[in-house]
Parts: structure tokens; sequence; C-alpha cells
């Protein structure tokens, strides 16, 4: 596998994610890439604008939501005083970014593959769908509550077999989790993939035990180093031990991790 | 310059090292640069058997500053010494252990199984982890029971130089710096951590599960520097400066107060390459001070 590296790289372009998307805080953050040559999907960056000298302390971390030799692409929704800083950037404004980092997604050729994906949590499946050998093996159900056009959902779309479920009120919670349970059961056999905030995750967890599902799930943990070294970020394994998300997952076996 | 600095029967090739719990065991950072570059590495405090730690979340972001109560989590002595030391380049760059126990006793036999390694060029013996319910600071907050551990390392240590680690959190440093020196420390290390807290107003809770965790990165600098400066005036044994150095200058202050050499903790974080960017920094900044030797330089702080 190759070696993460670290770098300073410009951001080539900073833009809403659609029409919708600067109200809802949606934005695509286009980076140089800094020479990776292999990033698989499911893996993260840590980015850190250098003008934010020690002030927010940590970076952040992001799916790369689409790799090509010359740019990284990541989709980030501000929620926080960091992320709010970073849709502030501006073309030519320099960030550091340490990558690719973590576990992939499996990607297994020919077998149909459910992507589960809740929100912003959409954003590691562009790269997935993009770089998977059989993408007709694939389908994607997409919960979201910003409109559908704040997502890259089109860029998936039209690869995949795809359905949205938006969320306008907490009444929908229990129909959106009838939804995954069937899109589960239907994929028995299978293997299923989930993004998302974590009480989507443990959603899909009950149901991937329950039905007998293999499923991967990417968790978001808060992190500072994103290397494995300072032992913010873990998550309990069905043993109770401590692992990091950041090397050991994101991306972890659904009956391996409590969540 | 000559960089390189000779502290308490160890030869550094520059003063900067990396803070216990900031590097990991090392290895997480060879990508990032080269680990024979560093003046030593003090890697993640280490005990008899391997610990879980606290309950998450246990890292808290502050401003210019963290919260941590990891709660010393470890692999354990024995598992470091078969897997980690051995991918360590040990014979180019010191490796020190950092060690934590619950008592004297444990402190000793802990001290054993470290110092008998080739590889493990010093311990670090840690009095002061505000994140561990037996012990932990207790001993570094009295100077009678810091000399107690102090006296069970070096019995057991065997040729090993030992450098005490002393908590900020007291009212008199100076009381346990001597305690320690008296018990026959080799060096001195401050700062660790000053006991803080972070709370949601939203939520009402604590941002930590542990509800108070450890206070470090550049917020805690002028804590540090005050301690290293009393510290190092008061003591004959050479003194290692941490707490918040995050530039050049910052350890050029460090030294410029009393320190022999600095650790570099939670800028680790800020970017896994930042220990090694400043070990090539360094020579150049000092160079632009003025600063031809470390030992002139050292101890120059003009207080009029
Ligand atoms: C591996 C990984 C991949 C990620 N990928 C993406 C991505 O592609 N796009 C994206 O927009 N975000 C992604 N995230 C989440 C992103 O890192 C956080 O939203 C960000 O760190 C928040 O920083 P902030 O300073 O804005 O928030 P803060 O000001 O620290 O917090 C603001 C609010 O957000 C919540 N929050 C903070 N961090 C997280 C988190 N990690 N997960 C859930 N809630 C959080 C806080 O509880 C708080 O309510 C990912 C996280 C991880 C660990
Ligand atoms: C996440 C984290 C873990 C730490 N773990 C240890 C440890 O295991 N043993 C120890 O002696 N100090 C530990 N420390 C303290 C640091 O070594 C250092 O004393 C402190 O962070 C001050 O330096 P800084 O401001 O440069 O980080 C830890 C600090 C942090 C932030
Ligand atoms: S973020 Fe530091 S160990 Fe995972």
């Amino acid at each position: 596998m190759p070696k993460p590296t670290c770098h300073d790289v410009s951001v080539l372009r900073i833009t809403p994610h659609g029409p919708e998307g600067l109200s809802h805080g949606l934005w695509l953050i286009e980076l140089e890439n800094p020479g990776w040559q292999t990033v698989r999907p499911g893996q993260f960056a840590m980015l850190r604008p250098t003008a934010w000298g020690f002030e927010p302390l940590w970076a952040r971390p992001f799916s790369i939501c689409r790799a090509t030799p010359e740019r990284l692409a990541f989709l980030i929704q501000a929620v926080g005083r960091g992320t709010r800083l970073l849709t502030g950037l501006r073309q030519g404004d320099t960030v550091t970014v340490w990558g690719p980092l973590g576990h992939a997604f499996n990607t297994e050729p020919g077998v149909r593959t459910l992507m589960l994906a809740g929100g912003v949590g959409i954003a590691p499946f562009v790269e997935y769908t993009a770089a998977h050998p059989t993408p007709s093996a694939l389908s994607l159900l997409f919960g979201h509550r910003p409109p559908l056009s704040c997502y890259p959902y089109e860029d998936i779309t039209r690869l995949v077999t795809a359905s949205a479920f938006r969320e306008t009120s907490p009444q929908d919670i229990p129909l959106f989790v009838a939804r995954i349970e069937e899109a589960m059961a239907d994929h028995a056999g299978g293997l299923a993939l989930a993004c998302g905030p974590t009480p989507f995750l443990r959603t899909v967890q009950k149901a991937a035990l329950k039905l007998g599902v293999r499923c991967q799930l990417s968790l978001e943990n808060r992190m500072a180093c994103g290397i494995g070294a300072c032992l913010g970020c873990v998550a309990t394994d069905t043993e109770g031990r401590h692992v990091q998300s950041c090397t050991r997952g994101p991306v972890f076996w659904a009956n391996e991790i409590t969540l | 310059m000559d960089q390189s600095v000779s502290l308490a029967g160890l030869n550094l090739k520059n003063p900067v090292m990396t803070a216990s719990g900031t590097f990991g065991y090392g290895l997480e950072f060879t990508p990032y640069g080269d680990l024979t570059a560093l003046g030593g590495i003090v890697v993640k405090g280490l005990s008899l058997k391997p610990r879980e730690g606290n309950p998450m979340p246990r890292i808290a972001e502050t401003p210019s500053g963290m919260l941590n109560a990891i709660g010393l989590q470890n692999c354990g002595v024995e598992r470091f010494l078969s897997d980690k030391l051995p991918r360590l380049p040990w014979k180019e760059t010191p490796i020190l252990a950092n060690l934590y126990a619950c008592d004297p006793e444990e402190f000793g036999r802990l001290a054993e199984l470290l110092a008998a390694e080739e590889g493990v060029a010093a311990l670090e013996v840690n009095i002061s982890c505000p994140n561990v319910k037996e012990g932990g600071v207790l001993f570094g907050q009295d100077p009678a029971q810091a000399a107690k551990v102090t006296e069970a390392v070096k019995k057991r240590c065997g040729t090993k130089p030992v450098m005490v680690k002393l908590s900020p959190n007291v009212a008199d440093i100076v009381a346990i710096a001597r305690a320690v020196e008296a018990a026959g420390a080799d060096s001195l290390s401050l700062i660790n951590t000053l006991t803080g807290m972070a709370v949601d107003v939203r939520t009402r809770k604590p941002r930590l599960a542990n509800v108070v965790g450890g206070l470090s990165g550049p917020a805690v600098k002028p804590v540090a520097l005050r301690c290293v400066w009393q510290v190092s005036r008061a003591v004959n044994i050479p003194v290692v400066g941490m707490g918040g150095i995050s530039s050049a200058m910052d350890v050029l202050e460090f030294i410029m107060v009393g320190a022999h050499a600095v650790q570099v903790g939670t800028a680790n974080f800020t970017r896994p390459d930042f220990a090694f960017r400043l070990v090539e920094d360094l020579p150049k900044v000092a160079a632009s001070m003025g600063v031809t030797s470390w030992e002139s330089f050292r101890g120059s702080l003009d207080v009029g």
C-alpha cells in the first residue's frame, strides 16, 4: 500500500454544491492532488488551511469524494467552526493536507452491493462508484434533509440504480428506517456499505446483524491527528477494546464494533 | 553551529524531542519524515499491563489548545518491547520510554523491564498524569511520594538515565523538583498537562466523558515557560522543557529560560511532519537570533 504523505497544496476551486448548496452550507472544495497515485474509495484526508495558525488547532477529516491525477474533491457541510472557516477558503489559498488515510470500503467485483448514505455521507460513494469495476452491481439508497441538488447524487445515478428519501420531519424517520430494512433484506448474500451520522449507522448495523447481511460502516469520530497517534478517535470493538477509528477504520465491519 | 546536546547521559543530535502521547510509538510518523533526524523520541506512556483508557469522548479542542482524557491507553510494556521497539531506529536516535504505574513497587518493576532493553536509551517517569484514578498526578503533587517513586525507579534502572516528568498542577513546583533531584533523578522534564475542563451549554454536558482532562498546546506555553524558568534555577540537574512549543522561536524561548532540550507535543497534531520541519528550521532561526552555542545561550534570559 502506498504511504500517506503531508503536503501544502492550493485550492483550485471552491463552489457551493448545486444551486441550493449555498443556503444549506454544502460546498465542493477542490485541491491540487499532492501526488497521490492510489486513493481507495472510503479513505479520507485531513485538511488544515495554513492560515489557521494555531486557532483552530486541529485539522478536520473529510472523505475523499473524488480523486483524479490533478485534483482531490471534498464535499463539505458547514456544521461548526472549522467547517465554516473551511468554506471561506478562496482559490489559491494554501491547505495542508495529509492522507490518503484509513481503510477503504471493500470492492467486490460482480457482488451485489448496496450503498447506504445519510447526508454528506454520500461523499465517498462518488469515488466508490467511479472506481468500481462493475457499477451495474451497485445500488444506492440516500437519505437527506437539504434538497437533493445540494449533493452529488446525480453523479452517482448516472452509473447505478438509486433512490432518495427526503426527511422533512421527525415522523419521517421510521419510514426511512423501514426503507433501509427493506433494502437490506433485499441484499442478503450481498454486501452493504454505509456512511452517515451515527444514529443512521446504528440503524444500518442493527438491520445488518438481524438480517445477516455482510456490512461495512464508515465512522465519523472526532479526530486530532488522523494517523493513529493521539488515541482520541477510538471506537469500541465487540470485545471492549478501544481501536483508533482513523487507522483501524474509518470503515469497520458492522459486527466488529459497538456504536 | 553544532546542534548537539548532552543531557545527563544522553547524547542528542539536536535539542528537539517529541513528547509522550503525542507521537504514538514513533512508527505512526515514519511516512512523514526521518525519525533519525529527531533529537529523541519519547513514546506513549507504558504500563505493565495493556490499558484501554477512558471512555469517549476523550479529546476536545479549546482556544489554541486541547483537552485530553485518554487515560493512558497503551499496549503494555511486553508488546511495546516485542512489536514496536525493534522497528524503531534506536541505534541512531535515543528512544525514551515513558512509564506509569499505580505504586512505587510497580514503577520499579516496569523500570527494570524497560531498562534491560538495549533499545531504550532512558526512562521518563510520569508522576503527573491527570487522567487516571489510581495514583497519577497524586505522586507528582506530594514531594515525599514523588521522591519515593524516583527512588524505586532509580534502584532498578541499572545504568539507564532517569528523567522525572513534573506536573504543573501544584502550588510549588520547585519543592517537587528538589525532592526528585534529591531522590536521584538524572534530569527533569516539564510540564505535563494542566487540569482543565470544557462544557457545552446547549447540551449542558461536559465535553469529555471524564469531565476533566489535561490542557496542552500553545495556550499553556506561558505556564510552561514559568515552570521551566523557576525549576532550572533551583536544581543542578538538566531540565527538559515542554508545553505549547509550536515554532523554532518557542524552542529558543525554552532554552533561554534554562532548558537543555525540549519536547514537542500537541503541535505534532497540527501536521504530522511538524517535528521534522522544526528540526530543519531550528538552526536557521537560531543563527538569525545570533545564537552561537546552546551552552552559552542556555539560561541567558536577562531579568534585569
Ligand atoms: C473519516 C471522516 C470522514 C468525514 N467526511 C466528511 C465529509 O466528506 N464531509 C463532511 O462535511 N464532513 C465529513 N466528516 C465530518 C467532519 O470531519 C466534521 O463535520 C468536522 O470535523 C466538524 O468540524 P467543525 O469544526 O465544523 O465542528 P465543531 O465546531 O467541532 O462541531 C460542530 C457540530 O458538529 C458536530 N460534529 C463535529 N465533528 C463531527 C463529526 N466528526 N461527526 C459528526 N458530527 C460532528 C459537533 O458535535 C457539533 O454539534 C468526516 C469525518 C470523519 C471522521
Ligand atoms: C493526547 C495526549 C496524550 C498524552 N499522553 C501522555 C502520556 O502518555 N504520558 C505523559 O507523560 N504525557 C502525556 N501527555 C502530555 C505531553 O507529553 C506533554 O507533556 C503536554 O502535552 C504538554 O506539551 P504540549 O503543549 O507541547 O503538548 C499527553 C498529551 C496529549 C495531548
Ligand atoms: S485521530 Fe489521533 S488516533 Fe485517530
